[in-house]
């Protein structure tokens, strides 16, 4: 208390003494964190992200295959950028599915689970991870069933016709909403498109590139008051930018 | 059973903006003050790295900072006659979590509410008569302008707030808002200089006569060494300012502001990973004893403690109320009971303009740089002719070009395929926005209470919303888009897109964390929980203090009225209260 001179002259007379501190603070290190009398500091305290690794954490081999081709139509390649594939959307909803993610475990997933209005808004107990899981399992059997073949193996068109389909509701996928699922798998792919490349979409940042955001960078003072005027510099990334490795 | 701690003399309840004023305020008066907080240890140097803090799917699409549902839901409905569901992923709004709450990841719009704002059920009924607002459970606040004026000004300094004045002691000023009330002072800082999109607004908005000024910022124009002697920067315009935390020290927050001095007295402590459970009250009901506190391990804990300062997010502050028995809660049929009573939102509505031959460059914005007219707010005009009350601040302010969230496609175009994909490259940088955002003035529907069904992680009933937006707010939206369009053609875009603000109200699409009510402020302890300096009428050693005290929401951001009445608080129990602890400061 020595750095407050003040308390003695102006503490009242029902306030209690801070006399056990002391033991609450020991008392705390063991259950939550006490902090007081500085700024705590801890190196490495924060939670970097961790970089996409290679392979497949989530998907099956044949769900891979037709995640990709989905992706691929989704945002197809063409003069302005790369397709989903390319740019590695896939790669990236299987690491999301891999996660807190794909598990809800951020969710609150307590029953009763209810039927609501579109205000009250998504209620079913799948996951993301569960209704990919479901959902290209019943689109597989759904394209067999009436074209013979998985989704990765019909030609574009076809491709665009089914995903049309379901995009509109028109695909009888059993139990599951066709069209929900459809907005997921549009999201997520999104995500991966427009994300940091970090997480394994956006590779080499091609939606970036594409519309012009510089991404990751920190500081425009110099270029807020140049209005109506292309912003000079290419983007970079949380990992950096590929201009920055040494060109052999 | 909790196991007993040694007593301090006061415990907060959440260490977001209200209780590190409060802890700073009664730390220098000499009391020993321990702040509970659910969520973990935060700060800048540690946890908002300058290295990887501009990372959109993280913070903004998987909101990495905010309470996670897992940990507190809430469930909704529109009305009574609806069963309420559990929103299980927040959306329409985001409460915070952690050392800072929402102060982390605000925006950083500063506002003095008005006189005509505190005042809202006799200024209505004084200008345009009681039938005018009887659809509506409009209220006073208990306090004047007047009264809160140095409580403003001593928020806006502490936070280096970057603006124009546009009424010093009754003299209009050139080039800030004209429709506010009188400030003593101007803001410590000028304002931040304009980007592209706003300036344009800016002179549109005039040429039809309107007033737009720069909108009051906590993202600082310049440098800045507050009254407490911490030291902050100018703000790069990064564009990843809301849902993030400043790794520049350039956007006000508990962080940035007040802990570097708080952290270092004696007679502070901050309990972080610890959720509050209930307020303790004495054999009689009439005095708190205290708190129970859960920690990260599951443990129990009983903080005795001689007051009690409720400083968690207005919703929460409610809900702790109600589970700890403090008040009545409030009953929509018969218009009885006060916890609860007046839960009011933000109504908004937006358009979007495309050009052809511009470049917004998005990207470079941060959360409060932009362009505001009052005009349309509040009860700045006549309303004599018009068939609602209430307003809109009409706000210019592109706060990002974050592109998982912002990619503006007309409407008719496809959502992916090559055609998607050219219309989000041709539209990206060419595109900008603005927005309504409008009064939600307080309905006998609206309302908290405790769900019947769903229960939190410790078994204790979730807090229901039942909220739908009120004709009147509705009627009041339309009409101020219509005025929206007038700008808006003004601008001569190639094409607008209109966003109108219609019912029923959703839980999904994110609109505001402007969440306000609950636990209102008041003259009358019959319609208030809480009396003019936010003391339970209930418990008199209970303070309330946040936007739960507001009796309905202006068409203003919160932030500046909930920090001023920290500090209204703070005066308020430094002042009368620690001469007679335990007294109503005000007689029921």
């Amino acid at each position: 208390m020595s750095d407050f001179p003040r308390l003695a002259s102006t503490r009242r007379q029902f306030l209690t003494s801070a006399a056990a501190l002391s033991f609450v603070t020991i008392a705390s290190r063991t259950y939550a964190q006490s902090i007081s009398g500085n700024l705590p500091w801890h190196p490495f305290a924060g939670e970097p992200p961790q970089p996409s690794l290679a392979g497949w954490y989530f998907f099956k081999p044949d769900e891979a295959r037709a995640i990709e081709a989905i992706v691929d139509r989704l945002i197809p390649a063409d003069e302005l950028s790369a397709g989903g594939k390319e740019a590695g959307c896939a790669a990236f909803i299987d690491r999301q599915l891999a996660g807190t993610y794909g598990d809800s475990s951020r969710l609150y997933m307590q029953g009763p689970f209810m039927k609501g209005t579109p205000t009250q808004g998504y209620q079913s107990n799948a996951t993301p991870a569960m209704r990919y899981r479901a959902g290209l399992a019943a689109i597989d059997a759904f394209l067999r069933k009436s074209k013979n073949h998985g989704f990765a193996e019909l030609n574009t068109q076809e491709q665009d016709a089914f995903l049309k389909e379901l995009e509109g509701g028109k695909v009888d996928l059993g139990s599951i909403d066709g069209k929900a699922l459809f907005n997921l798998i549009l999201q997520n792919t999104m995500e991966g498109f427009f994300a940091d490349p970090i997480y394994g979409g956006n590779r080499n940042m091609v939606s970036w590139k594409m519309i012009g955001f510089p991404g990751a960078h920190y500081d425009y003072r110099d270029h807020v008051g140049k209005h109506n005027q292309p912003y000079p510099k290419g983007p970079i990334s949380i990992a950096g930018s590929p201009d920055w490795s040494h060109k052999s | 059973m909790a196991r007993k701690l040694p007593p301090k003399d006061v415990v907060i309840v959440g260490l977001g903006w209200t209780g590190a004023i409060l802890a700073h305020e009664l730390t220098d008066a000499g009391l020993d003050v321990v702040a509970i907080e659910r969520g973990p240890w935060r700060d800048t140097a540690t946890d908002f790295n300058i290295g990887y803090m501009q990372d959109e799917l993280r913070y903004a699409i998987r909101k990495d900072l905010f309470l996670q549902p897992a940990q507190e839901a809430m469930t909704m409905r529109n009305n009574t006659s609806q069963r309420a569901l559990p929103m299980r992923d927040y959306g329409s709004f985001l409460p915070g979590t952690g050392v800072g709450g929402a102060g982390v990841h605000w925006n950083g719009h500063t506002w003095r509410f008005w006189q005509s704002d505190f005042q809202t059920k006799s200024h209505l009924t004084q200008r345009y008569g009681e039938a005018r607002i009887a659809d509506l459970q409009v209220q006073d606040w208990g306090v004047t302008y007047d009264e809160m004026e140095s409580a403003y000004d001593r928020f806006e300094h502490l936070c280096g707030i970057s603006g124009k004045a546009g009424n010093l002691n009754g003299q209009i000023q050139q080039g800030g808002n004209p429709f506010e009330d009188p400030r003593k002072r101007d803001y410590p800082l000028p304002p931040m200089q304009m980007t592209y999109a706003p300036t344009l607004f800016a002179e549109a908005a005039r040429s039809l006569g309107h007033h737009p000024f720069p909108t009051p910022a906590a993202n600082l124009s310049k440098s800045y060494v507050n009254p407490l002697g911490i030291a902050m920067g100018e703000c790069t315009m990064c564009g990843f300012c809301e849902r993030f935390g400043c790794a520049n020290y350039s956007k006000a927050s508990a962080q940035t502001t007040i802990l570097p001095v708080l952290m270092r007295k004696s007679n502070f402590e901050a309990r972080c990973n610890s959720e509050v459970l209930q307020v303790n009250l004495d054999a009689t009901g009439k005095m708190a004893k205290g708190v129970t506190y859960v920690d990260s391990s599951g443990v129990e804990w009983e903080q005795p403690a001689e007051m009690v300062l409720l400083c968690a997010y207005g919703l929460h502050n409610a809900r702790l109320m109600m589970l700890s028995k403090i008040g009545k809660i409030y009953d929509p049929q018969s218009g009885e009971g006060t916890i609860g009573r007046n839960y009011c939102y933000q109504t908004n509505a937006g358009i979007s303009l495309f050009f052809e031959d511009k470049n917004f460059n998005p990207f470079i914005a941060s959360g409060a740089c932009g362009q505001t007219m009052d005009d349309f707010n509040g009860d700045a005009f006549d309303h004599g002719g018009l068939d609602f009350v209430g307003g809109a601040g009409i706000n210019c302010i592109p706060t990002n070009g974050r592109p998982i969230g912002f990619r503006p496609t007309p409407p008719g175009t496809p959502r992916w395929g090559s055609a998607w994909k050219k219309a989000t490259k041709d539209h990206y940088l060419s595109t900008f926005g603005f927005s309504s955002q409008g009064s939600s003035y307080a309905a006998r529907g609206n309302y908290l209470d405790l769900d019947p069904t769903y229960k939190d992680r410790f078994g204790r009933p979730l807090l229901r919303m039942t909220f739908d937006f009120p004709d009147n707010d509705i009627r009041m939206s339309h009409w101020v888009s219509d005025r929206m369009v007038e700008i808006a053609k003004a601008l001569k875009p190639k094409q607008y897109v209109e966003g109108r603000r219609n019912k029923s109200w959703s839980s999904v699409p994110y609109q505001s964390t402007h969440n306000t009510g609950g636990a209102i402020m008041g003259a009358d302890p019959k319609t208030s929980a809480v009396n003019k300096y936010l003391q339970s009428w209930d418990v008199p050693n209970v303070f309330v203090i946040g936007a739960s005290a507001f009796p309905q929401n202006p068409g203003k951001n919160p932030t500046g009225t909930v920090g001023a009445l920290a500090f209204h608080a703070a005066d308020a129990i430094r002042n009368q209260y620690l001469r007679n602890p335990g007294a109503a400061l005000v007689q029921a």
